[in-house]
């Protein structure tokens, strides 16, 4: 919870790009293509605790349930 | 000194979206909402504070406690609609953050209904 988690989706991000370059350079596009989601998925897991507690938070402070 | 720490997350949260944007975009948009949600929970506890002070001084008024409920209600889904909305526009679905912002309009017109039903009245009763 924190600003760590933003760098931690940022090293991710830039690991899968890294990664993607290195497979299309040897010619695997389609292994390139599965990194890539597979970081995107991974940052989604990340994404979704946050998403929920802000969702979370503005409901009980705008008493919207 | 809360802003300076979120002045902080904002800056470098745009500096990763910008790294980001060229390779793969999805995570930027991520970086996005991650630094939105982070940004607001910060300023959760200060806004709770607030917005039950305003309460307090509701109900020492005695407005009927529907009509501030509901006033709050509409802010939170203004707040809410407008974070959705931004979200999209940043990832450059114009069309979607439209379409959630008119959804958001018909939702806060559809919760005044009662406010203004009961404003009517009122008038109403005041014409001769």
């Amino acid at each position: 919870m924190g600003v760590d988690l933003i760098f931690r989706i940022a090293a991710i991000g830039i690991l899968v790009t890294v990664l993607n370059q290195l497979l299309i350079r040897s010619g695997r596009e389609e292994q390139a293509m599965m990194t890539t989601l597979a970081g995107l998925i991974v940052v989604l897991l990340i994404i979704v605790r946050e998403i929920a507690a802000l969702f979370d938070t503005v409901k009980t402070i705008f008493r919207l349930n | 000194m809360e802003i300076i720490q979120i002045i902080g997350v904002g800056l470098v949260s745009t500096l990763i979206m910008l790294i980001l944007r060229k390779q793969n975009p999805e995570i930027a948009v991520l970086v996005g909402m991650a630094a939105g949600a982070f940004i607001f929970l910060l300023i959760a506890a200060k806004l709770s504070a607030v917005v039950d002070q305003l309460e307090e001084y509701a109900a020492r008024a005695d407005i009927r406690p529907m009509y501030f409920t509901s006033v709050l209600k509409i802010t939170g889904i203004a707040y809410i609609a407008e974070f959705g909305a931004e979200i999209c526009r940043d990832a450059g679905e114009e069309a979607i953050a439209s379409k959630i912002e008119m959804a958001g309009k018909v939702i806060i017109i559809a919760m005044a209904i009662p406010i203004i039903t009961s404003l009517l009245d009122l008038v109403l009763k005041i014409m001769p």
